[in-house]
């Protein structure tokens, strides 16, 4: 897979990787059992610190997205809880998809629509829920 | 991982009659890292590396270099089999082509790797036969990171290593560089770009007027440091902006801007509690902190 680190983001890389690589399961571009590069080549990909590739990885796998395999790379494995949180998210964003096609029919902006979404999404959440 | 320090100094000093060139250092540069080493031209880089080394005597204080004392003439000698150096000046045999070099050092060294040297040969696209002396400062400086790399080194220290690459070599510097870490070296380098310090470093020490004004992981500065822009409706109350965590305040009549490295939450609950009228905070770069902590420092001189 594609990724994009920014040195100057204001966030570590290994949580950019983290948050690529979650992402890309989430939305499906990586599925169970999809190889990712071991820790050295992936570093070497991006230019980054062979540690920031390992912290990444570390993360994921205590997340029980990414397994480990001595010798033979990383492995994206999915939990069926995670499995079921990716199945969630690909409903959450047909939702989100049929919503906004509805607005945009109703004549609001893109832009419009976007800080709607921006604006409700920073007001403090009625039902807490945990993942 | 354990992080055994592969580089420590305490109190290392190095004057030149009037002129202290490196003051009370304290450096710790932890094991199977990538350390990067800023600073200004002058600074102090090249004369604590070369302290390092064994090269030149510290003037007072001390330190280890993985866990040998470089005040040691006996210990530094054992030291250096396992430290690799490329230096700013790259001595090589002018006489000897590429290949002759290669074979001529291979010879020095046991572990030599033939097979990462032909390998990198190939990668830097350097020509076996040319005579050293008519190599580009480019090709010279890939040569020597050949020579240093294939020795297969526990530390690698290196100054200035960029210097005269073109962007393609530099690239090919810093992946060589991660590549090396990646096989459990630890890597020390010396840079005035910042940029390539900022790619591929875990922690980075910035050195000005021969002091340690920073010791940091990126980590740290990607998380904790940012840029806060606060605009007053009147003149901006600097005064009330003495708190933890800002590292330097500019004000320009009613604009304030400042530099925290953390407790950001409390500074913006100031702004709005003196009415500020609007209130940015965006991440900073290494770029930035670097030219504020040197400045501020001169200030202080």
């Amino acid at each position: 897979m594609f990724f994009k680190l920014t040195a100057t983001s204001g966030q570590p890389l290994y949580i950019q990787l983290v948050q690529q690589i979650r992402h890309a399961v989430e939305c499906g571009a990586l599925r169970h059992g999809d190889q990712l590069p071991g820790i050295r080549t992936l570093a070497e990909e991006l230019t980054v610190s062979p540690n920031t590739v390992a912290k990444a990885y570390s993360e994921l796998e205590h997340d029980g997205i990414l397994e480990l395999r001595q010798g033979s790379g990383a492995f994206i494995c999915l939990s069926r809880r995670s499995r079921s949180v990716v199945d969630h998210v690909e409903d959450a964003r047909q939702r989100a998809g049929a919503l906004i096609d509805e607005l945009r029919e109703e004549g609001l902006r893109d832009d419009e629509i976007r800080r709607v979404f921006e604006a409700e999404l920073l007001r403090p959440a009625e039902v807490t829920v945990r993942r | 991982m354990i992080d055994l320090p592969a580089i420590e100094t305490s109190r290392l000093s190095k004057s030149y009659g009037q002129m202290e060139a490196v003051r009370d250092l304290n450096l710790c540069v932890t094991a199977n890292r990538i350390t990067g080493f800023l600073g200004s031209n002058g600074a102090g880089k090249s004369t604590t590396i070369k302290m390092l080394l064994g090269m030149i005597r510290p003037t007072s204080g001390g330190g280890a270099v993985l866990g040998r004392r470089i005040d040691h003439p006996a210990e530094s000698v054992k030291l250096r089999r396992d430290v690799a150096y490329v230096s700013e000046d790259k001595r090589l045999y002018g006489y000897m082509t590429v290949e002759q070099t290669i074979r001529f050092t291979s010879g020095f060294y046991p572990g030599w790797r033939s097979e990462t040297a032909w390998l990198l040969l190939r990668k830097y696209e350097l020509p076996p036969e040319r005579k050293v002396r008519s190599l580009s400062k480019g090709m010279r400086t890939k040569l020597a990171l050949l020579l240093a790399i294939s020795r297969g080194p526990k530390l690698l220290i290196l100054d200035e290593p960029s210097e005269g690459l073109d962007p393609v070599g530099v690239e090919q510097l810093l992946e060589s560089l991660v590549s090396q870490s990646g096989e459990g070296t630890t890597v020390f380098f010396s840079s005035h770009q910042i940029e390539e310090v900022e790619r591929i470093a875990d922690r980075v020490c910035i050195l000005d007027h021969g002091r340690l004004l920073m010791d940091l992981s990126l980590d740290e500065i990607r998380e904790g440091y940012r840029q806060i822009d606060v605009v007053f409706p009147v003149e901006a109350p600097e005064r009330e902006f003495r708190l933890p965590g800002v590292e330097s305040i500019e004000t320009k009549g009613r604009q304030l801007r400042l530099l925290s490295s953390g407790n950001t939450d409390e500074i913006v609950a100031q702004a709005r509690a003196l009415s500020a009228s609007e209130i940015d905070v965006a991440p900073v770069g290494l770029r930035e902190i670097f030219l504020r902590t040197v400045k501020s420092s001169h200030a202080l001189v």
